[in-house]
């Protein structure tokens, strides 16, 4: 079913990517040190959303396969039940759930 | 090369992209109904909107060459004012049969909210009825997953419709491979931030197959990009895949999946 393409090697996939991955990395890199800069760190630091960005790096660098799946899916909302009313509630890009106290 | 953008929301964009759909191969388009980035306060607002759709829009494309089709249906963002959803709810029906709708959409869920679910619902029994084709949006990031689940189970209480007649949009890596078992259509969204970009796209068809999947671009009144398709195309021939199977992906699969609906011929 999949489809690895015969004409390009891994190197070759290095190459054509590197530098626009190295610097996402830099880009990833300075908003960290932004938000360390600025007034409130701590509380931003204890947000759920950078929570869930430092357990994306802990996961980018500890697993072997399947990243941007796994990425996905620690970003994701797993409960299971319909929500009661749409009303009022914004759209993160984290799951609050995952990150309450004993969680 | 030839391109057929199945999602892109043209009310949105200037006549200018109009003209540069045209002059880069993209002579076909589908236009779903969706959220206007502002909730609508009366159904007199959907009625001039799907007549937007139906009588404005196809004409403004056809001063390029381009088919414009449509989808008609409530967008899940708008369905939490009941008594509003209701009555839109109740027009839908005299505007599918217009010659350029292929079928309902976009319907699905945006925050997975029981409001959302009733109407989707209605809207689904109404596709049944009918047997007209049915375009998902799923929701956006974290609630992307739970909406996707929740929306499939919904079809497939529903034994009138087939899953190779529902195409299940904004898919992304933790939704792909559910949808594709369960034999829904399955597509990919170029939208920066939000949802994917062309590497990623075509990472998902090298690893899923040309199966199934149309790509778009739900190029809109936000940061968005209505040659999006054709710049994931050029990245399938950056990467070496040949031309037959970028065809295949951006002309035949969106023909194979929208010619299902007896009003969509394209010459
Ligand atoms: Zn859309």
């Amino acid at each position: 079913m999949t489809l690895p393409c015969r004409n390009k090697s891994a190197c070759e996939i290095l190459d054509a990517y590197f530098i626009e991955n190295r610097a996402r990395m830099l880009d990833i890199a300075s908003f960290l040190d932004r938000i360390d800069r600025y007034d409130g760190a701590g509380e931003a630091k204890a947000d759920f959303r950078y929570k869930a960005l430092t357990q994306a790096l802990k996961l980018l660098s500890e697993r072997e396969d399947d990243r941007t799946k796994a990425l996905q899916m620690l970003f994701s909302d797993l409960s299971i039940e319909p929500v009661d009313s749409a009303t009022g509630l914004k759209t993160t890009g984290a799951w609050e759930g995952a990150f309450h106290e004993g969680n | 090369m030839k391109a057929i953008d199945p999602h892109i929301h043209m009310i949105s964009r200037t006549t200018d992209d109009y003209l540069k759909l045209a002059v880069s191969g993209i002579h076909v388009v589908t236009e779903p109904a969706f959220w206007a980035g502002y909730d609508r306060c009366s159904a007199g607002s959907f009625r001039d909107y799907f007549h937007q759709l139906t009588v404005a829009e196809p004409a403004r494309a056809a001063r390029f060459g381009i088919r414009h089709y449509c989808w008609i249906g409530l967008n899940s963002k708008e369905a939490e004012d009941i008594e509003l959803s209701e009555e839109v709810l109740a027009l839908i029906p005299e505007y599918l049969d217009r010659e350029t709708v292929l079928g309902l959409g976009e319907i699905g869920l945006n925050k997975n909210s029981r409001n959302e679910i009733r109407a989707l619902e209605r809207q689904l029994a109404l596709a049944a009825e009918r047997n007209d084709l049915v375009l998902i949006h799923t929701p956006h990031l974290e609630d992307k997953l739970k909406g996707t689940r929740i929306i499939m189970d919904m079809i497939l209480s529903e034994p009138r419709i087939k899953p190779e007649r529902v195409l299940i949009d904004h898919a992304e890596e933790h939704t792909i491979g559910e949808i594709r078992e369960k034999g829904f259509w399955y597509g990919l969204t170029l939208y920066p931030h939000s949802k994917g970009s062309p590497e990623r796209a075509v990472d998902a068809v090298e690893i899923y197959g040309p199966d199934r999947v149309c790509i778009n671009s739900s190029a809109d009144w936000s940061v968005s990009d209505p040659l999006a398709t054709l710049k994931t195309a050029n990245e399938m021939r950056r990467r070496g895949h040949p031309e037959e199977l970028i065809n295949r992906i951006f002309y035949e699969n969106p023909k194979s999946f929208l010619g299902q609906c007896p009003k969509f011929h394209i010459a």
